[in-house]
């Protein structure tokens, strides 16, 4: 099979993640929709090293992997304690960052 | 390797200045005695710097030299000529005394206030400026002036924004607000310079592929550097524009006022007889030397601008109410004097130039300090608070009689010295600019001896009825500048033989000999 | 020996620091330390003079180098001093009228508690005065010269409480501040012209002529006019004369020492210092003489009209070294009668000061001759010193004021031409003025019937003598008044003593000096007589009558104050102010414009910051996607 169809699958995941990231409110969704961009990245990835005939992408994965965890760690622990402080798990209310 | 003598008068300093800050909070007193000490360990290490100074000697002595940023051939170079020596051992004398007149000024605030006043941290603060300031005077790897030329930015805007007057018609708000107002300013105008300066250092970089003053002085001597016209215009702009802000020439002179006007007395002295000194003195060593050309071509401009200092410095001074923005004024018209001389090529002119750097600072530092006990007495500074004040006080009266006349150049006292030298040297040359210049001399007896009368003379009033006269300490602090300016005006020696050849390199560098007499003097 | 005119200056020097830093410990003392530090100085002084008579006159000039002062190039100042006949004669002035006035002030300060600093003061001001007549070159004379002009400023604001005294003060040290200015300009000049300003190769020593007449004679008018300037500001004379009638509300020793006797001869000192310019420059000398006749005028004019005693006097003064100047102007005719004028002038004139100071010591301070009046039987000793004072400045034949002016209104005429004939009817229209005035102060205050009133506080004068520490001086000097001018005049000494210096050539004068002397005898008389009519004869108002407009005018000074007011001080007041406000609006506005407009822009931008983190991703992608868009464009091109 092609792998080139593989990228445009990366590529329709990513655009779905980043629409996802942009127009919804929940963070849990949100924080998804950046995980699934992150996977986009990682397929996309995968499938470079196999087309380059390489390993470098699959080892670039394993640490998007890492780092995707790591970030789920921390992330799901912000929106808990967002959580318990406004009883709401929309990133619109967490707008007091601005001047 | 002998002793790298240079680097131990900045580093002390800068040692102390941590030191100080590190004293715990309880220890105010001790942190006070520290930066005392410190201040005057460097003045022994600057003594010595100025014994070891042979002025017949190479043009830079005592140099060091290591590399620093080896990419891009930054280097840290130290070297002393006679115009350097002379101010770094004005730097290190003029310290102690600031330390000594400010002793209470960081005192914390009387009970009742919530104010917190790091005293530990304005002592810090002027010991790191002094070592600051100290190595701009002793670097000669432009590089590396810049760095130490912008940071002293940073603890002179703490110590104007932090620490001002106790002293203010309007209450401590807002005091407060014109404080900052201050500082921001002196921080915008200084930056905006400094980073002009930036932009030309690095096309000086990029023109002549060094960073090294000498270098790239040999290099041009030699003809194996060359430059274009416009490309040294360019570059000398630069340099002068930063230079011109801190000295501060007229028309960008308006942030010095405000400084000095919100900050205590001694750090008012710290800016105009410590920091600006700077400005006037790159000039002389980097303006130029680098560019000879480029400041030959900006001489009638920069001639002009010195004169409107000279005459509008002093005409504002005349016309205001406050002590302390008199003194910035008269200041402003000063530095006018100090540039003309260092543009009037002539050796009268910078040796002049150089002399009015140090004696302004003395008699700068006499005036502002006794101003600053005076209004320390009386918590008000505006002029027409007092009056009688000679009666009640008239060992405060007479220092502050001999600081307004050394700052109208009384003949006997250093600065007539410095000023008739930059007036002659400018005369020789350019005589109708040197016959407006010694319009500035009556105009300075005019606001220095309004604002004696003012204050001092008339019928007492009321307010100042009770004022104690000078204290031990404030007694301490005025009288050896009083004497060192008798000292240099009756006997300028010691400093013109430092200078003289250092003046005579520059004027070299530039091309330029006296202008000589119609009439030959029969010899 | 001569390594005693150091010592000259060091005596008072010493005095003035010692007095001034002393603190209170010496107040007791203080007056007896200036005094003797004074009289210290004339016994050197004296010492010296006899040295100097047993040489020959050509061998008569010592000279002193101390040290190198300033060395910067070619520009050589050094610290020397050097004493010829010329300075010699001022020397001996200076020390020995200002030990006298020393003496004077121990009685006239008594009850003065900063008696101390009084005495500090005058020290200083003879150490300076000693300086400005024995420097050697023009730069040091210039130390001493804004020296004595220091030491002027802390004497007139003696009294500083009283706000007219400290403005007083303050207007003679700006006045003189202009005169400096010229000074300073004529030191430049010279540099710039010669190379040097020092008197010996500038000026010529001991016949060796120096290289003064060797430039152009433009420069050399510049230099002499610019001399001239500083000399107007010392000497107060027109244009700069408007300070020395405020300059009274000093103490009067000191209005006796520094505005009568010395400082204010500076100017004269000056310009008979450099003849050598003077005599190549023949336009420089018609202002000089232009300016001492106006002047003359103007003083005298003013001394008329004037209650105040002392300053009626201070306009004598003016008009005294009017006829001064204007000798020194005539050039080598008049240079040396220009100093023996001013020998005897500081003879009489520190007299006729004195004695006023002892009238008004007995007087309760008032000074306004019209609550005097019929003192001479309250006052014998002052009556009979200010008496013969009056005798000599008048020109009374046989007396000071005789000789020296008599030979200066001869030389006016002796210039010759057109000029000659001016300046020869000014000067004896002077004479007459004089005669006028001084009559009117003496009637006034000696003559008549009592018209003395309470002070403010209702305490009713007790005129007395003073006491002898007062009388004496004005005794000592009234004897100089009395035959300096016929010492001097007796076998030409006192031409014969000064010609090496100066130079001396008798005129060719169109009327004979007999002439001249009937000339003035009957204007004296015509003078004295109308005062005599018009206060002698009939009783004086207590209340100034409202006057003529001359009157009115020469009360007032002849306006000058009102005309430096309107041009000068309203005028710069004006500017000053509107320059504050320029600074603050334009060039400051300017500055903080710039820094109002950014901080406008980034407030605008700042509402980009909304919080929101969606609206962060979308520029984040937006900016992602440029980038890649730009990226795949460089490509493509």
């Amino acid at each position: 099979m092609n792998p080139v169809n593989y990228l445009y699958l990366s590529a329709l995941l990513f655009t779905i993640g980043a629409t996802g990231v942009l127009i919804r409110r929940n963070a849990i969704v949100v924080f998804m929709c950046i995980e699934l961009m992150l996977n986009a990245c990682n397929l996309a990835f995968v499938v470079f090293s196999r087309m380059h005939g390489n390993l470098d992408g699959q080892i670039i994965a394993f640490f998007t992997m890492v780092v995707a965890a790591a970030e789920v760690v921390v992330g799901l622990a912000i929106i808990v304690s967002l959580f318990r402080s406004r009883h709401s798990a929309s990133v619109d209310d967490a707008s007091l960052m601005k001047l | 390797m002998s002793f790298p003598l240079l680097t131990a008068t900045a580093v002390l300093p800068a040692l102390g200045a941590i030191a100080t800050a590190a004293v715990p909070a309880a220890q105010r007193v001790a942190a006070k005695w520290l930066a005392l000490l410190v201040s005057l360990g460097t003045l022994a290490l600057a003594a010595v710097t100025l014994v070891r100074f042979d002025p017949d000697g190479a043009r830079y002595q005592l140099t060091e030299s290591h590399a620093w940023i080896p990419d891009f051939g930054v280097r840290y170079q130290l070297g002393v000529d006679g115009i350097g020596v002379a101010l770094v051992a004005l730097t290190a004398l003029l310290i102690p005394f600031v330390i000594l007149a400010g002793w209470h000024d960081a005192d914390p605030m009387e009970t009742g206030s919530r104010r917190w006043r790091p005293t530990q941290g304005f002592f810090a603060l002027i010991l790191a400026v002094e070592a600051m300031v100290i190595i701009s005077f002793e670097a000669t790897d432009v590089f590396l002036f810049y760095i130490f030329f912008e940071a002293m930015l940073i603890p002179m805007y703490f110590l104007i924004g932090g620490f001002g007057d106790r002293a203010h018609e309007h209450g401590d708000e807002a005091a407060a607000t014109q404080r900052s107002y201050a500082a921001v300013k002196f921080l915008l105008y200084n930056l905006v310079g400094g980073l002009i300066m930036l932009a030309a250092v690095i096309g000086l970089y990029v023109v002549a592929g060094s960073f090294s003053l000498q270098e790239i002085v040999h290099a041009r001597a030699d003809g194996s550097l060359h430059m274009a016209t416009s490309t040294e215009r360019w570059l000398f702009l630069g340099f002068f524009f930063a230079f011109a802000v801190k000295a501060p020439l007229w028309p960008l002179h308006t942030w010095l006022p405000n400084a000095m006007g919100e900050a205590t007395a001694p750090v008012a002295v710290l800016i105009t007889a410590v920091v600006d000194k700077v400005g006037t003195f790159a000039m002389l060593r980097f303006c130029l030397q680098l560019f000879p050309e480029a400041s030959k071509w900006a001489t009638p401009a920069i001639l002009v601008l010195a004169l409107i200092s000279i005459v509008y410095g002093a005409l504002l001074a005349v016309g205001q109410r406050d002590i302390k923005r008199l003194v910035a004024y008269a200041s402003i018209s000063h530095f006018g004097f100090i540039i003309l001389g260092i543009f009037a090529l002539t050796t009268q002119g910078q040796s002049g130039a150089t002399l009015y750097m140090v004696n302004h600072g003395i008699s700068t530092a006499a005036l502002m300090l006794v101003a600053g006990f005076l209004i320390s007495r009386r918590g008000s500074r505006l002029i027409a608070d007092y009056g009688g004040v000679q009666k009640v006080a008239p060992v405060l009266a007479g220092t502050f009689l001999i600081g307004s006349l050394a700052t109208l150049s009384l003949p006997g006292l250093a600065p007539f010295v410095s000023e008739f030298l930059v007036l002659v040297g400018t005369f020789t040359r350019y005589p109708v600019v040197g016959i407006i210049a010694t319009f500035g001399i009556v105009l300075a007896a005019l606001y220095t001896l309004v604002l004696y009368q003012r204050t001092m003379t008339g019928p007492v009033r009321a307010e100042v009825a009770e004022m104690p006269d000078l204290r031990v300490r404030e007694l301490l602090v005025v009288a050896p500048l009083i004497a060192l300016l008798i000292f240099l005006g009756v006997y300028p020696k010691p400093i013109t033989d430092i200078v003289n050849p250092a003046v005579k390199q520059t004027m070299s560098d530039v091309q330029k000999t006296d202008p000589q007499p119609e009439v030959e003097a029969a010899k | 020996m001569e390594n005693l005119i150091a010592l000259l200056i060091a005596a008072p020097l010493l005095g003035a620091a010692v007095l001034l830093c002393g603190g209170r410990r010496l107040d007791a003392v203080g007056q007896w330390i200036g005094t003797v530090l004074a009289a210290a100085s004339f016994v050197i002084a004296a010492v010296l003079f006899a040295d100097m008579l047993g040489k020959s006159p050509e061998d008569r000039t010592f000279t002193q180098h101390l040290f190198s002062w300033i060395a910067v190039g070619d520009f050589r100042a050094d610290v020397g001093f050097q004493l010829d006949q010329l300075s010699m004669t001022f020397v001996l002035l200076i020390t020995g009228v200002g030990s006298l006035i020393h003496v004077y002030s121990i009685g006239y300060m008594e009850h003065d508690e900063r008696r101390r600093r009084f005495f500090g003061y005058l020290n200083l001001f003879l150490a300076a005065m000693l300086l400005l007549v024995l420097a050697d070159n023009y730069l040091l004379l210039y130390v001493g010269w804004e020296g004595v002009g220091l030491a002027s400023y802390l004497l007139i604001g003696f009294w500083q409480h009283k706000p007219s005294a400290a403005t007083a003060a303050k207007k003679a040290f700006l006045v003189n501040r202009v005169g400096d200015m010229g000074l300073s300009i004529a030191i430049m000049l010279m540099f710039t012209t010669f190379g040097t300003f020092a008197f010996g190769p500038l000026l010529g020593t001991e016949g060796h002529s120096g290289i003064a007449g060797d430039a152009g004679e433009g420069k050399l008018t510049a230099i002499a006019l610019m001399l001239l300037l500083a000399a107007c500001g010392k000497s107060a004379q027109v244009p700069l004369q408007s300070w020395l009638g405020d300059a009274m509300e000093g103490p009067t020793p000191v209005s006796a020492l520094i505005h009568a006797a010395t400082m204010v001869t500076a100017g004269v000192y000056l310009i008979v210092r450099s003849a050598a310019v003077f005599n190549a420059a023949p336009d420089a000398q018609l202002v000089v003489t232009v300016v001492g006749g106006v002047t003359l005028l103007f003083g005298a004019i003013v001394g008329c009209a004037k209650d105040d005693i002392k300053k009626a006097l201070a306009g004598s003064t003016m008009s005294q070294i009017g006829y001064m100047v204007l000798a020194a102007g005539l050039g080598p005719i008049g240079y040396v009668f220009a100093i023996m004028h001013l020998v005897t002038h500081g003879f009489f004139k520190a007299g006729l000061f004195l004695g006023a100071g002892s009238v008004m010591h007995g007087m309760n301070d008032e000074v306004d001759m019209r609550k005097f009046g019929g003192l001479r039987k309250y006052m014998p000793v002052t009556f009979v010193t200010f008496g013969l004072g009056y005798l000599a400045i008048i020109g009374f034949p046989g007396l000071s004021g005789f000789f020296s002016k008599d030979k200066i209104i001869e030389a006016a005429f002796a210039k010759g031409g057109t000029e000659g004939w001016i300046l020869g009817g000014v000067a004896l229209l002077g004479a007459a003025i004089t005669a006028y005035y001084m009559t009117r102060v003496m009637i006034m205050t000696f003559f008549g019937e009592k018209r003395w009133q309470p002070d403010a506080e209702g305490h009713e004068p007790h005129p007395h003598e003073s006491p002898s520490s007062m009388t004496i001086p004005m005794i000592v000097l009234a004897f100089g008044s009395v035959f300096a001018g016929a010492f001097f005049s007796i076998g030409d000494r006192f031409v014969h003593w000064l010609e090496p210096v100066t130079g001396h050539s008798e005129g060719d004068s169109p009327v004979s000096a007999l002439t001249v002397t009937a000339a003035t005898m009957v204007l004296l008389v015509v003078g004295a007589g109308i005062a005599y009519l018009q206060y002698g004869r009939s009783s004086v108002p207590v209340t100034a009558p409202r006057g003529s407009l001359l009157t009115r005018a020469a009360r007032r000074d002849l306006y000058q104050d009102d005309f430096n007011h309107v041009v000068l001080v309203r005028g710069g007041e004006h500017l000053t102010r509107s320059l504050v406000y320029v600074d603050h609006t334009l060039v400051d506005g300017v500055v903080n414009g710039t820094a109002a407009s950014v901080g406008g822009l980034s407030g605008r931008l700042r509402k980009l910051q909304n919080g929101y983190a969606r609206s962060y991703a979308v520029s984040m992608f937006g900016g992602a996607a440029i980038l890649v868009a730009a990226t795949l464009l460089m490509r493509a091109v």
